[in-house]
């Protein structure tokens, strides 16, 4: 399909379609594209590129605060944005559906699933009967893979499944046979095995029905067998847009390649690259091209003009003035240095450990971890493994079982460890926008440890303080500022360095990276493995085997509470033995 | 994950609501014992007090005995206890009539202003509340809030006052400015006599409803399954009334029932500026007379309807809130909003 066909066939046309906040700072500007029926467009950026933003201006909607000022957004023959009122309302849902990130908060928890897909369906002119509503509704149910008796129908939206719960949303927006479905980081909050199946139900559905669909989306990994063209977004543009696979053999934006360099991939080691600095924020964008800060092959002529997007006659577009022709390289890294045969006395070692709240979730789990190496324990929500991970902080209640550190009888809970052996284990949260005190300056947060721990103030705590700073690659000078000014992943460091300071042997690690950009995840991952190379035994919770792969030693495989494999990384990432391993590895999105 | 597509028969909730409804019967039954304790029990004697310092010995032993004080004070505890749950509050020291008898009438008019007022407030708050919160930031809703903020900033007896110089002086005389009530008359008959008090009161109550009200609906309306629901091509009238106020009633429930309480207590005050003849002014009269058993048991029907009034807020809560009604186990986070652990709970632990 050339370029020109696609135009003429476009179900959705975007002509320079601008949203600004007050001031008249651009969120996203300069936006034109077109997309043919049936076809599945995946929209790919980080925090902050403005690709939420671009997702609901779409259907003429934009957050609190921003405004639609500029261009034309066409669905079939309809100018959306010059509608309003009782027209636009009719063609939100008929004309373009919407499926928001968070299932969970995204359905009325006052109002029945029957309840809300019946309204949809009333809320336009279709022509149907009741009856024909009636076989609509069941048709679409069936169709996205939900049951369609009427017991379902009259559930609440918290008796049904995250998986569930977004097949709702889907079949909301398709009941309604649009010609267009904008969906916003649909899977982001599903485990991997839903989230395959969600895709692969989406695909379908598009393909059979003729709908086109735009697939937000921050990670390129995700959408690669869902999407028929990419377009890549950074600082509110257009970087690049391509076929699927151009795109993945042959990125030519260096935003792009940084972005592919920086995901780890569950199917081999590679050496994952960061990228430098990170994105600016609307009202603060450099002069010229605003990727030209954080650029290999920055020159001066990158600074005068922003560069356009040039399109080819193959409908590629890339809006840089030195793109790459060549095919990304990825250096494979041999595995990390194998501990097998090394028979020591394991620092840790954690046996019969049984935990319950209200039911129970952990079942005599029993693992050990020699000194020196990262375990990285897996599993998908519900596998009770941050329950693990915090009973052997000491921070679980309920727990029972028997836990050695060092060969020495390890307390269950925090507060009957002694001091002396209480700094030795540190523990980093999942989310650094909770896990630093917002009125404590960064300076205030990491002296605090010293001065518990070590009684160190004054002059000397400064020194360890910065010492600490630079260990984490930031500059001395963000410990005088508080965490609202820092990125996401400068707190994460900020967190990380907290734990440092305490002098740690073994580093629990929760998820740290899954509230993160992929380009900082990248940059954080390698700090972890420096640190693994300095000595520091670590205990990784994941549910991201691309990430297992990348850091990790040995695995271990949670499935509801019970272990259901362990071993070295390559071995069961490469021969997964339980069945369940290899559902997992089934279904996690690689770019191979 | 999956709930069983068939519902136990008997929904969770209602055991939660026996165990609620015991709960409310412990609170009852300690209110009692604070009550007695702190009107009969405490060393200060009873006798004296009512009789006042000059008097001589043997009427105050005379009236000690009358009073049963002379008794042992477990007994007399129960023996209160016993006639209380009988229906038999004593006889009233000022007037010897049966406390029960003036109760019952007083409780009704207090009842009659307290219905007054919730027919007022309640719709008016949402009424404002939503109108408010759909017009957020306009020059409406600045304006509307300071007047409530002036509302609520000004005490109540004063707004009584202000009310009374508006509407019962002289030059405009519309209502009257003290509510004597004839008790042979219906209430409906002198309903003129219950507009100023119930204005008086709903003005002190609107206040804090309608914002509360209005926080409600500005939090469900821009709530991600608002914007789905508009995205989706919901009207906007749908939205509002079948969207967002059922998400915003239930705050708003617990708002009424805070409004309640308050103006039990506040009602005395209301009461004792226009005369009404509701409970607040028969305490008020007690307290001067030193009425012990009107004391007793207008304290204890006070505190018994703040149970009450607790107790259908919460059931009202639950019974609107689907992920309650339908849940195996009912646990109210409302109460422990802190999320503080009762003890007695703790080893059970609610991660």
């Amino acid at each position: 399909m050339n370029a020109m066909t696609e135009i003429d066939a476009g179900v959705l046309q975007v002509r320079d379609l601008r949203v600004e906040l007050p001031g008249q700072v651009d969120v996203v500007s300069g936006i034109s594209f077109s997309l043919a029926a049936g076809e599945i467009l995946g929209l790919v950026g980080e925090s902050g590129s403005g690709k939420t933003t671009l997702a609901t201006a779409l259907l003429a909607h934009a957050r609190r605060g921003a405004r639609i000022v500029g261009g034309q957004v066409h669905v079939g023959d309809q100018a959306l944005l010059s509608l309003e009122g009782e027209a636009l309302r009719r063609a939100r849902g008929s004309l373009i559906g919407y499926v928001a990130q968070d299932p969970a908060t995204a359905l009325n928890p006052a109002l029945r699933i029957g309840h809300l897909l019946r309204e949809t369906l009333a809320a336009h002119p279709s022509g149907l009967d009741r009856e024909a509503q009636q076989q609509r509704l069941i048709e679409t149910l069936r169709d996205v893979g939900l049951p369609d008796d009427h017991g379902f129908l009259r559930r609440f939206p918290h008796q049904l499944s995250g998986g569930q719960q977004q097949r709702v949303m889907l079949a909301l927006a398709f009941v309604l046979r649009p010609r267009l479905i904008v969906l916003d980081e649909p899977t982001t909050a599903l485990d991997v095995s839903t989230q395959a199946h969600i895709l692969a139900t989406l695909r379908r559905l598009c393909k059979s029905q003729g709908v086109a669909a735009v697939y937000v989306s921050h990670d390129l990994a995700v959408i690669k067998d869902l999407v028929d063209r990419v377009m890549v977004m950074y600082a509110g543009r257009i970087v690049e847009t391509a076929t699927r696979d151009e795109l993945f053999s042959r990125p030519s934006h260096p935003y792009t390649r940084g972005l592919l360099a920086a995901i780890p991939d569950v199917a081999g080691r590679r050496e994952l690259t960061a990228i430098a600095g990170h994105a600016p924020a609307p009202g603060r964008r450099p002069q010229g091209c605003s990727f030209g800060p954080r650029c290999e092959r920055f020159t001066a002529g990158c600074a005068v003009a922003e560069p356009l997007l040039q399109m080819n006659a193959a409908g590629r577009g890339v809006a840089c003035l030195a793109p790459h022709d060549q095919a990304l390289q990825v250096k494979a890294l041999a595995p990390i240095a194998a501990l097998k045969g090394r028979v020591e006395l394991p620092l840790l070692s954690v046996s019969g450990l049984n935990v319950a709240y209200d039911r129970q979730v952990l079942f005599d789990v029993s693992l050990q971890v020699q000194p020196g190496e990262c375990l990285a324990i897996v599993g998908e929500s519900g596998s009770g493994k941050t329950s693990l991970a915090r009973a052997i902080a000491g921070l679980g209640e309920n727990a029972e079982g028997a836990l050695d550190y060092a060969g020495r009888h390890l307390p269950l809970h925090a507060r009957q460890r002694d001091a002396g052996l209480r700094h030795q284990i540190q523990y980093i949260f999942q989310n650094p926008y909770r896990a630093l005190n917002p009125r404590q300056t960064v300076y205030q947060t990491l002296s605090a440890p010293l001065a518990h721990f070590f009684g160190v103030k004054g002059a000397p705590a400064r020194e360890r303080v910065e010492a600490v700073l630079k260990r984490v690659s930031l500059p001395g000078s963000v410990a005088g500022l508080y965490p609202h000014s820092l990125s996401g992943g400068e707190r994460q460091r900020v967190a990380i360095a907290r734990a440092l300071l305490c002098e740690p042997r073994l580093l629990i690690c929760d998820e740290i990276t899954s509230a993160l950009d992929v380009s900082v995840q990248a940059s954080i991952l390698d700090l972890l493995r420096q640190l693994q190379r300095e000595g520091l035994t670590m205990l990784f919770v994941t549910h991201d085997l691309g990430v297992v792969r990348a850091i990790a030693d040995r695995v271990l495989v949670l499935k509801v509470g019970r272990v259901v494999e362990q071993g070295a990384v390559d071995d069961v990432l490469d021969h997964p033995q339980a069945v369940y391993t290899r559902t997992l590895l089934e279904h996690s999105p690689s770019l191979r | 994950m999956l709930e069983p597509a068939n519902p136990p028969r008997t929904p969770a909730w209602l055991s939660w609501f026996i165990g609620r409804l015991g709960y409310g019967l412990l609170t009852a039954w300690v209110i009692s014992l604070v009550v007695f304790i702190a009107t009969q029990a405490l060393p200060s004697d009873p006798a004296r007090v009512i009789l006042g310092p000059d008097a001589p010995l043997e009427s105050i032993l005379t009236l000690q005995h009358q009073l049963g004080l002379d008794q042992p004070i477990l007994w007399q505890y129960l023996r209160w206890l016993g006639s209380v749950l009988c229906g038999d509050l004593g006889v009233s020291l000022d007037s010897n009539a049966p406390v029960s008898r003036i109760l019952w009438g007083r409780f009704g008019y207090t009842l009659a202003l307290l219905v007054g007022v919730i027919i007022v407030v309640v719709p008016g708050a949402l009424a404002l509340g939503v109108a408010l919160a759909l017009r957020r930031d306009s020059w409406l809703d600045r304006w509307g809030l300071s007047l409530l903020i002036f509302l609520k900033a000004t005490p109540g007896f004063l707004l009584a006052i202000g009310l009374v110089l508006l509407f019962s002086m002289p030059h405009m005389d519309f209502l009257p400015a003290v509510s004597i009530l004839d008790p042979d008359l219906s209430l409906l008959r002198q309903l003129k006599s219950l507009v100023l008090p119930i204005f008086a009161l709903s003005l002190t109550a609107l206040p804090y409803l309608t914002r509360m009200v209005r926080a409600a609906m500005i939090e469900a309306q821009e709530s991600d399954y608002v914007i789905a629901a508009r995205l989706r091509g919901i009207a906007q009238r749908r939205i509002v009334w079948c969207h967002t106020l059922p998400n915003a009633l239930v705050p708003a429930i617990q708002g009424v029932a805070l409004t309640l309480r308050t103006l039990i207590a506040g009602a005395v005050l209301a009461e004792v500026i226009f005369s009404y003849p509701g409970i607040g002014t028969a305490l008020n009269a007690a307290i001067q007379m030193r009425d012990l058993p009107m004391i007793q048991a207008i304290v204890l029907v006070i505190t018994l309807a703040v149970v009450l009034i607790n107790l259908l807020a919460d059931l009202l809560t639950v019974l609107l809130t689907p992920k309650l009604r339908t849940a195996r186990r009912v646990t109210l986070i409302q109460r422990n909003r802190r999320g503080i652990t009762p003890w007695w709970r703790r080893s059970r632990g609610d991660a």
